[in-house]
Formats: C-alpha cells, structure tokens, sequence
C-alpha cells in the first residue's frame, strides 16, 4: 500500500457569497496521470490555485508527500517538488530559451546567493539545460528570446522549466489550450514519456488528450467532486454525461 | 510592468568580454584624461571638480541602477542612502575620527543597515505603494536630519578637514583626490556588473521579468530584492561620503526627494540596466546643469522638456547609442 | 494646552485636509481610472493659485479671478493631456514619474521666470475677511471657515457626481476595469479626458483658494504633492470616499502634531531633548502613519474594489 504523493481533503474556497470550491477531496498516486475536468465556472483554475499556493483555502487540507502544505507559500511548494504550468503560459520574456531553462535548473544546483562568479559561464547548468531542450524538442531553439517562441513552443519551454525543477508532482493547467493539432499530439507524446515515473494533475478540456493520458479522472461540477474513477468508469457514469458530456461535443 | 525603457536581451552569439566592456572602459579613459587635459585648456581645479562631482553621482546612479534597471524596483528614496553615508561621516569626523580607511567603510555601514531595515517593510509592497514607501522612508531621513540641530539642522555640517588615508593626508590633493574617486568608481562598477552577471543577478533580472514564474520556480523574490537593496544602499553611501569630502560640507539637501527623482533621471537618462548608461546618464544631467546654467539661470525650462523629449522618444536612453549590453 | 487652541489647530487641520482632497481627488481618479501616475498634479495646485494673482491683478475682483483662474487652468491641463499624458497611458509607471517630474522642473522654473522667486499674494474678499466667534474667546477667520466649506461642498457634490450619474458610474467602472470599458463601447478617450480635466480643475480650485491663506511662491506644489499621494495610499488608489477620509486624516494629524508634538513630549522627556524630538517626530509623522497603514492595509483603508 503506497502513500498518495497528494492528498486533498475538505477544500473549501469561497469568494463573498459565492462557493467556488465545495468540499473537494481527492488523491493523487504515485506515477499516475489524474486528470481534472469539468464544464467552465466548475472551479478547476480556483482549486488549482489552491494546490500550487497561489490561493489559501478557508477549510480543508492538502498533503503532499504526507506534509500539511496547505498554508505553505508557493515557492516553499516548488522548493519541495511540486511543479507547475501555467493556463496562460508564464516565462521570463527578456531572457532567451535557455536562460529560461538555466535559471530552472540553478534552482536544483546550489545557493543562487553567488555574487561574483558569471553564470554564463557555468557549464554543469548550460549542459543540464541544453539537455532538457533536446527533451522537449526546443533544443534549435535555445538562443531564441523566449518571447519570440510560438504557442506550442512556449508550452513546451513552460514544460522543460517544470522538468528542471526535478518535480515530485507535476501540475499542468490546460498545456493544450490554443495549440494545434500537431502541437498537441506533440505535448501528448511528451507526456506519456513521462507517464509512469512522475505523478501529474492534468487539467484539460481537450477530451482527446485526457482520455490519451489519464489513469484516472476526477470530474469537477460547481466546485464538487461528483466522481473520480478510470476513463472507462466516467465514460460510463450517467451523472457524469448528463452534467458535463452531454453539454459538450467531447 | 517591466519598464518600456529598460533594455532587451541581445541575442545572436556570445560576444567576448571586451566587446561588451567597451562603453564603460572608454568612459574610465575620458574620465582617467580630464587631469592630464583640463590645465590645457585653463580652468584651474574647475573641470577636476565638475567631473569628480559627475564621477560620485555616477557612484550612485551605478547602485541605483542596481536595483532599478536590473530588479526592477523603482525607489523614490535612494538619496537618502546617500545622505546617511555623507552624515556618517560627518558626524564621526565631528567626533575626532580621521582615517578615511574607517570612515569609508562605517558610511557604508550606516547606510546599509537603513537599507536592510526600510528594506525589509518596504519589499512587502508592490507597484505604486512601493514607490510612495521609499519615499516616505527617504522623507524620515530627510527631516530626522533636519531636526538634528546638533549637526547643523537645516543649515547643514561644515568639514573642518579632509579625511587620512592610512595615515597620510593625500585627500587635500586634487589630483590624488581624484583618481582615488576614480579608482572606487571602476570598483563599483565592476562589483555592480560582476553581480548582475552572477547567479543572484540572474535571479533578481528573472524577478523583474516575471515574480510568479520565479516563485513557480522556488525563488523567494523577497530575498534577493533585499540583498540587492542592501547591496545598493551601500554603495550609494560610500558616494554620499566622497560628496561630504568633496564639498567639505554635509546637508539634509543631499537626501531630499527631489534629489532621489534626479538619480532616477540619471539612470534613465543613459538607459537603465546597462550600467555603463548609468554613467553616462549622471555625466549628461550634470554636465546639462552646468552648462546650462551658465546659458541662462533658468536652464530647468529647457532641461525639463528635453527629459520628457527623451522618456517619449529615446527609449533606450543615450547609453543605448553606445549598445546594448548581454548579461550572461 | 488650552481648548481653544486645540479647536482652532483642529479646524486648520480641517482646512488642510480640505484642500489636500481637492488635490487628491483628481489624483486618486487619475490613477484609478487611467494607471496614470501624475507627479505633476501638484504643479497644477501652484499655478492655479499663479493664474488667480495674475487675474486678480487684472481684475481687481477676486471671485472673477477665481472663475477665470479656474478656466484657465482647465485650459492648461487640457493641453498638457494632449502633448504630453496621452502618449504615456500604457507606459510603464516609471516613465511616467520621469515624464511627470519633468514637468515639475519646467513648471516651477517657468513661474519663476515669470513672476520670481518672492512669495506673491492676493486678498480675500471683503464680505470673508473678518473673524467669527465661534466660542467665547475663540475668533476664527471666516475666510479659512468658507474655503473648509467650499471644500465639503465640492465633496459633496463630486460623491453626488460619482455614485449618481451616469458618467459617475463610467468612472467608477473605469477605476476597476478600463479594457472592459473600452470593450463595451465608452468612448474611453472621452471619459480620460474628462477625468482629467475634472481633476485639474480641482487642483487649480485648491490652488486658487489657498492663495489668500499660504504664500504663492514657486515649488508651493511640492509639499502638497506628496502629502497627497500619501493621502492616495492611505485612502485606497481609486476610492473618492478613501481620498476624503485620508485627507481629513491626514489633514488633522499633520496639523494638531506639528502643534502639540513637542508639549507631548515635555511630559516624557526633558525639554531639551523634547524639542529636539518633537519637531522630528512631528514631520515624519504622517510618514510614519501611512507606513503603518500600509502594513495593516496593504490595499489602502478604503480600496475601490471593495465595493
């Protein structure tokens, strides 16, 4: 019997009278792909918000890795493994690719409290970046300003960031929004590789994916949890189809 | 907001060192000549204390830059850095210390531990209260100065002498003055431009860039603005101390508000977060007043128009003529 | 330490914080509305109050030189909106304290130019320049007590104008979501410029009534520039009702500290001591209290989007 790498109990968040987050309470297990869906308004961007420390809930609790880390601030997250994209891609515009990658994986390599030695300089953090471009198929793109990267590129760069950080748990909040077919197949592809030895919260509307990737699904109606099972198991669910996949093509 | 007259990123490949150090130690040789050259063109000491005055701003403008261009931080209260450095040293003259070995350092001691404390309340803010923070911390320092009728008030501290230097008084010296300015200058610069290159320097510029993705990433931005601030106000005061020198005289003046918003002009003037622009930037606003004073008394008529001309239309400041510089 | 003295400092604290809200208000609107922030905006004060000696001495009539004063100023802010503000909506805050803090300089050194450096002066009007008793022993200018009411007017009215009208409603939607705004058709040009103008209008106004009272000198604008942002910060940025109860605040701590400070601290300290402190303390006093708010209240007591 394994320990969930994240568990969540309880949570509740609400904004005045309204009730964004009710009562949600799921697992996350080790190595597996558990994917969030649910119609717009359910909450998910709130409850992911919740999980990563940008939000403090006014009930519950989250565990990760068995830690209490649900006031915790989100760098103290990042520092103990949990990693995260962002729904709007968020990078460091002025810096290139690379610099973007660097600065993730100076994180994992040392004090960044050096003030005198160039870092441009530092071969150990230029090769481990280099080497998560080529993963995540950005490795002609380094030199590149990372404003200058196309959608699914900085999807992509966003990805590498989260792997440099040598995650425990990986969130991903809606990495195929706005890409193209190809982009995403891509992005899928990326992720299987990953599938399996990193644990990751999938949120996702592109119901391809999701069913592509996830071992198992939790689906978010009006902030509640009204069931987590296989992708077979909601396929099947009347409450599930009748709240959420019958009001969309899926 | 990233500020629109910060400057980009070069890209293409790494240029060596020499390339990208060239403004600055053109600069250093302009300023390392002016001796040689102004007994030539007469003068007297005129031209040595303009551009000994230009030389101690530049000081300061390199720290603001510091934490301005490279982190981002629009602080409406540096003066005040380099008004505690200059009443530092005052003070302590006052009371009998002489060696300059000792005095240089304490003045950077005293401003930097303000700028820890202040710094430490004013991080937590962002934006708009940030600026109005600093400010009204520079405002405390500014009327806790003047109120000190022991130490002038209003009217300020006269110097009675110039500090020893190990024993040996070459600060009376002009010349020696000088280059000894000169020299702390370079070796601010370089320790300012050694950190923005360093691991922490890419850590304060990805701040600047973008707080979330740092904090996503493990980086309390908090920290490292602090060490920068620290950093900086140190820096400002060994320039607030070189000024008392200088003048042989100390004054509330030095840190009002109004001098905090010059620095910010200076830094912007020569382009922020190149350093080098920095100096570029105090020499061009002093030079402006010197020069334009002597034109007509109301030279701020034409000064004030040409800043906002340049914030308009020149987004990279007249540093960024001279090229943009790679951190890393 | 007697009542009366005590009455009288409260009601010039009153007065000030009148005077800081007509500047505030147009400040805090700027900002709130429009991202802008307006280093400038004391400048605006001080030539009110020019614009309103040069009439006054044109006219010889000082509520004429009040209203065109007040023309005047519109006039100027309007051009300065189109030359110079417009271009820097969208920039970052940092180009905008540069560009403003221009102004600034030229401003005051075109006063300067113009009519010197020595303080100038206009008188009240006849019918306000006396006393009245308010309390047995206790005579206040009528003047200070017309000015406190035109302030509480103008409040008033601007409260009226805000949460009443439909323009009101634009700026209020403005001050929390510009783009939105924009989006559902406002033609958001318009309605920055009538902020503007509105609140240049209000800095003049205070500029032109101050002038009986404080000396019209160049830089006058500074001091008030800054107690009126951090009446902005205290009040919330955006918030009209914030600016007023920040001002009157402000206004009242500023002026009963300056006053009392020192005998406050006569009874801890010893008197040499106490009056060195005591001024000190009495400065930075309003520093200290927006530090301090600040801290409890990082949005600021009354923050716009709390309503």
């Amino acid at each position: 019997m394994t320990d969930p790498v994240l568990q969540v109990e309880g949570l509740c968040k609400r904004f005045g009278a309204l009730t964004v987050t009710d009562g949600v309470g799921f697992d996350v297990r080790p190595g597996e792909i558990h994917a969030l869906i649910g119609p717009n308004g359910a909450g998910k961007t709130t409850l992911i918000q919740q999980i990563c420390g940008r939000l403090v809930p006014d009930a519950g609790t989250i565990r990760f890795l068995g830690e209490d880390i649900t006031r915790l601030p989100t760098h103290r997250r990042a520092q103990r493994g949990l990693a995260r994209t962002f729904q709007i891609t968020r990078l460091l515009p002025g810096f290139t690719t690379l610099q973007n990658v660097a600065t993730a994986v100076q994180r994992r390599r040392g004090s960044s409290f050096r003030f005198l030695r160039p870092v441009g300089r530092d071969r150990e953090i230029d090769a481990a970046a280099r080497a998560l471009l080529q993963r995540t198929g950005l490795g002609a793109r380094a030199e590149v300003p990372a404003s200058a990267l196309s959608h699914g590129e900085k999807r992509q760069l966003e990805l590498a960031m989260a792997l440099a950080l040598e995650p425990k748990l990986l969130v991903l909040d809606e990495p195929m929004a706005g890409t193209g077919r190809e982009e995403t197949a891509r992005l899928v592809e990326l992720l299987r590789g990953l599938a399996g030895t990193l644990p990751m919260i999938l949120v996702e509307h592109d119901m391809s994916a999701v069913f592509a990737l996830a071992d198992r699904i939790s689906v978010l109606v009006y902030g509640r949890v009204v069931a987590t099972g296989t992708p077979a198991e909601i396929r099947a669910n009347p409450e599930v189809r009748a709240a959420y996949l019958g009001e969309e093509a899926a | 907001m990233a500020s629109d007259a910060m400057s980009t990123v070069d890209i293409g490949a790494s240029p060596s060192a020499l390339r990208s150090v060239w403004p600055a130690l053109l600069i250093f040789a302009v300023l390392a000549l002016v001796p040689v050259v102004a007994p030539l063109l007469g003068g007297g000491t005129y031209p040595l204390t303009v551009a000994g005055r230009i030389m101690i701003f530049a000081i300061a403008a390199v720290s603001l830059d510091l934490i301005l261009g490279y982190g981002g931080l629009v602080s409406f209260g540096h003066a005040a850095f380099i008004g505690l450095g200059a009443y530092a040293l005052g003070i302590l003259m006052d009371a009998g210390l002489e060696e300059g070995l000792l005095l240089l350092p304490a003045a950077m001691l005293a401003a930097a531990v303000f700028a820890l404390l202040t710094g430490a309340v004013s991080l937590k803010t962002r934006g708009v209260h940030y600026i109005m923070i600093t400010l009204a911390f520079g405002q405390m320092a500014y009327f806790t100065m003047t109120s000190l009728s022991a130490y002038g008030g209003d009217d300020g501290l006269t110097l009675w002498s110039r500090p020893l230097v190990a024993g040996f008084d070459w600060l009376n010296d002009r010349s020696a003055f000088y280059y000894i300015v000169l020299l702390l200058l370079v070796t601010a610069w370089a320790l300012c431009r050694a950190v923005t290159r360093s691991r922490f320097g890419r850590v304060l510029r990805g701040c600047r860039e973008d707080e979330e993705r740092m904090r996503a990433l493990g980086y309390d931005p908090f920290a490292y603005r602090l060490a920068a601030t620290v950093i900086a106000g140190a820096i400002a005061g060994l320039a607030g101390a070189l000024l008392a020198i200088q003048a042989e005289f100390v004054s509330p003046a030095y840190m009002s508000w109004q001098r905090s918003g010059e620095l910010i002009v200076m830094v912007v003037l020569g382009g922020i977060g190149s350093l080098h622009g920095a100096i570029v930037g105090a020499a061009a606003f002093l030079l402006a007043e010197e020069l334009l004073s002597g034109v007509t008394e109301h030279w701020r008529l034409i000064f004030g128009p040409l800043l906002i001309l340049v914030v308009l239309f020149l987004r990279g400041g007249l540093g960024g003529l001279l090229g943009k510089v790679r951190h890393d | 330490m007697s009542t009366t003295l005590l009455v009288v400092q409260a009601l010039n604290g009153l007065q000030l914080g009148v005077l800081l809200f007509l500047i505030a208000a147009g400040l805090t609107l700027v900002f709130g509305v429009m991202d802008f922030i307006n280093l400038a905006h004391g400048v605006q004060y001080m030539l009110g109050a020019y614009f309103a000696v040069a009439f006054y001495g044109l006219t010889g009539h000082f509520l004429l030189a009040l209203l065109l004063a007040l023309g005047a100023a519109l006039l100027l802010g309007l051009v300065l909106e189109v030359l110079v503000f417009r271009h820097l909506y969208g920039r970052s805050h940092l180009d905008q304290v540069l560009a403003t803090f221009g102004l600034i300089l030229f401003f005051n050194e075109a006063v300067r130019a113009l009519w010197g450096s020595s303080p100038l002066s206009y008188p009240m009007p006849e019918a306000l320049s006396g006393s009245i008793a308010l309390m047995p022993g206790l005579l206040y200018p009528v003047y200070r007590l017309a000015v406190l009411a035109a302030g509480l007017g103008v409040a008033l009215l601007l409260w009226i104008l805000i949460a009443r009208t439909r323009i009101g409603m634009r700026v209020r939607a403005g001050a929390s979501n510009a783009d939105m705004v924009s989006a559902l058709g406002v033609n958001i040009r318009r309605l920055f410029m009538i902020v503007f103008g509105v609140g240049t209008m209000l800095a003049g106004f205070a500029g032109a009534l101050a002038g009986p009272i404080f000396a019209v000198e160049p830089s006058m604008g500074d001091n008030f520039l800054i107690l009126a942002f951090v009446v902005i910060v205290i009040g919330g940025i955006g918030s009209i009702k914030g600016a007023f109860m920040a001002s009157l605040l402000v206004g009242l701590v500023d002026t009963l500290g300056r006053s009392f400070a020192t005998d406050l601290f006569r009874l801890v300290l010893a008197p040499a001591a106490a009056n060195q402190v005591g001024p000190a303390l009495a400065s930075m006093l309003i520093y200290l209290l927006m530090a301090v708010i600040l801290f409890w209240r990082p949005a600021g007591l009354f923050p716009a989007h709390g309503q």
